[in-house]
């Protein structure tokens, strides 16, 4: 992900007519770069600016303009009781908060590491030769086609507790003795939400893995075979570090993503506490109840987590990456 | 000599029995979905692992009752304007980004692939007083304008890391009889292009078919909604009673073509995915 790597532009030599077409090049760049970074500016510069100045405010939805800056109060705010207690509000001390931040964690953590395990597995077949190979590759590529809302859906019914095909075959499988409202009751909507976002995202996962793994030279593995190395030792020894940069940037990419999900939750399991995330949570503050300051304060605390989190993913890739060319 | 013989015959069984659940495991909600969008009246409350009957009725409820066929024309002109959009202001900057060397050129695709990180939620409610204070709330325009905090930053990053990787000498042979940046980019690299162009358009049309959570906030009424808006509030005539039979039929109706799109373009879609990741 460095971009030192990247071709130099037509390399600087001697003479003025050289500079002089280098000087035109540069500044040629400069207008080309002009309109995006103005469309960026407008689309995302400019609204998360707004968004963290809202949650410093009193603002409501029907009243954006009149809004009024009231410190740190929707993120903390305390009253000291006549007997000499203090009662604490905001969001650092909302329980529910504090119960999406954790949906949310533990949805990422889970639904990633699945999806690691499975992507591997998935990728390590699609590298291995065999007949039917581009046929596999096709079908894992339906679930990554499929809309999140359409397989929302697709597995809503599936999951349904009267008449899915899930309990249906898990009853005549006998692993379960009865129907289960799987997407309901809340002991398992996270079970159900992690099923479903495991399906749709292993194959992103398996196919940058599968690239990383096509990048390792074959001849290491007939060197290791004739050393008499057992595959199971190749696999932890020769093709794991060997592919651990781009399973380190697919695993970044899928827990970014996993951190701000949304459509797949508001659609499978709505108005579940047991599943209800960071991003759910804030929009139903924003824009259901009204709550739009609250919700701003809401929406920038996951945007400082996840800004947090990349930088330190950055900082840990850059440490990794260097040792691994030791 | 038998028994290693039967050893690798149990791995070749073990392996085809893994791939078998591979492909079993991706296919068959899908397959399901177009199971049930057949299905009509009771027939819908029966489960069979089967085709057993056949009716045409949920797909013509959708698409004569409610809004949907005005849905998917949203849709798909939102989609296509976003790219375009997208494609437009990204060509000229990829160009910059890939070709000349300046200074700042690291830090500023660094801070491009960080807006294409973006937890979309953060910028919500400043989306929404920007989209009501231009006076596009409700209209498709406030869609397009929105689905380009994701569309461009990701068509940047890939259309940068393909023309970073086309030969030097093009351009070398371009400036020596004269050519601006202008007319190399038009003239000498768009041709060479127009395979990175199709990839990446279709991922970006894929990325904008597919948004809920800025098409949700941003329209109001049934006219003006998208697709997946329009599935997931899709509701029957009580709050217990969901049109499972129309749902799948409109959730058919607008994955196929992404099915097919996806299985024809394959190879490409898979070199653009792993473009920004793997490659840089």
């Amino acid at each position: 992900m460095t971009t030192d790597t990247m071709t130099p532009a037509i390399p600087v030599t001697r003479g003025s007519a050289r500079s002089e077409l280098m000087k035109q090049r540069v500044l040629a760049a400069r207008w080309f770069l002009v309109p995006m970074l103005i469309a960026l500016g407008v689309v995302a510069g400019w609204p998360l600016l707004r968004s963290i100045w809202f949650s410093f405010t009193d603002a409501s939805l029907n009243n954006l303009y009149g809004a009024e800056f009231i410190g740190i109060g929707n993120y903390l705010r305390w009253t000291t009781l006549e007997s000499g207690r203090t009662i604490y509000r905001g969001l650092l001390v909302d329980s529910a908060w504090w119960n999406a931040v954790w949906n949310t964690v533990r949805f990422a953590a889970i639904s990633v590491g699945l999806e690691t395990v499975f992507g591997m597995i998935v990728a390590l077949v699609l590298n291995a030769e065999f007949r039917g190979r581009g046929f596999v590759r096709a079908a894992i590529l339906i679930p990554w086609a499929i809309p999140t809302i359409v397989s929302a859906r697709m597995w809503g019914w599936m999951l349904n507790d009267q008449f899915g095909i899930i309990n249906d075959m898990m009853l005549r499988l006998g692993l379960i003795s009865q129907k289960i409202a799987w997407t309901a009751s809340a002991d398992t909507a996270m079970t159900a939400v992690i099923v479903v976002d495991v399906w749709k995202t292993t194959p992103f996962m398996a196919l940058l893995v599968l690239a990383g793994l096509q990048m390792i030279p074959r001849d290491i593995y007939e060197a290791a075979d004739i050393d008499g190395v057992s595959k199971w030792k190749q696999f932890w020894r020769i093709t794991l570090p060997l592919v651990r940069p781009a399973l380190m940037v697919a695993i970044i990419f899928r827990i970014l993503d996993a951190m701000r999900i949304f459509d797949l939750i508001y659609v499978l399991t709505p108005n579940s506490s047991s599943t209800k995330t960071m991003s759910v949570l804030a929009r139903e503050n924003l824009f259901d109840f009204d709550n739009f300051a609250y919700g701003s304060a809401q929406s920038t605390l996951l945007f400082l987590i996840i800004a947090g989190m990349t930088v330190l993913y950055i900082w840990l890739g850059r440490v990794n990456f260097e040792g691994g060319e030791r | 000599m038998t028994a290693s013989l039967a050893w690798s015959y149990t791995k070749k069984v073990g392996f085809y029995l893994l791939v078998a659940v591979i492909i079993v495991v991706s296919v068959f909600p899908f397959y399901y979905a177009i199971l049930t969008s057949f299905k009509s009246g009771t027939d819908l409350f029966r489960i069979t692992y089967w085709p057993t009957s056949f009716s045409w009725a949920n797909y013509t409820a959708v698409m004569t009752q409610g809004s949907f066929p005005r849905n998917l024309l949203n849709s798909v002109f939102v989609a296509t304007v976003t790219v375009l959009l997208a494609l437009f202001l990204a060509i000229t900057a990829s160009f910059a980004l890939s070709r000349v060397r300046f200074r700042g050129r690291s830090l500023l695709l660094m801070t491009i692939l960080a807006v294409s990180m973006f937890p979309q939620i953060a910028v919500l409610a400043g989306l929404f007083e920007v989209i009501r204070a231009l006076g596009i709330y409700n209209t498709p325009w406030a869609l397009i304008f929105s689905y380009t905090i994701f569309t461009l930053p990701f068509t940047v990053w890939v259309l940068t890391t393909f023309m970073r990787d086309l030969p030097i000498e093009i351009e070398e042979a371009a400036i020596v009889d004269g050519a601006t940046p202008w007319v190399i980019i038009t003239r000498v690299f768009m041709p060479l292009m127009w395979p990175a162009l199709v990839t990446t358009g279709l991922l970006a049309f894929i990325g904008a078919w597919n948004e809920f959570l800025f098409a949700l906030t941003f329209t109001s009424s049934n006219q003006t909604r998208t697709v997946p808006v329009a599935i997931a509030l899709l509701s029957g005539g009580t709050q217990y009673e969901i049109p499972w039979g129309n749902i799948m039929a409109a959730s058919v109706i607008v994955t196929v073509p992404l099915v097919v799109l996806v299985l024809i373009f394959q190879r490409k879609i898979v070199s653009g995915l792993t473009a920004g990741g793997v490659k840089g």
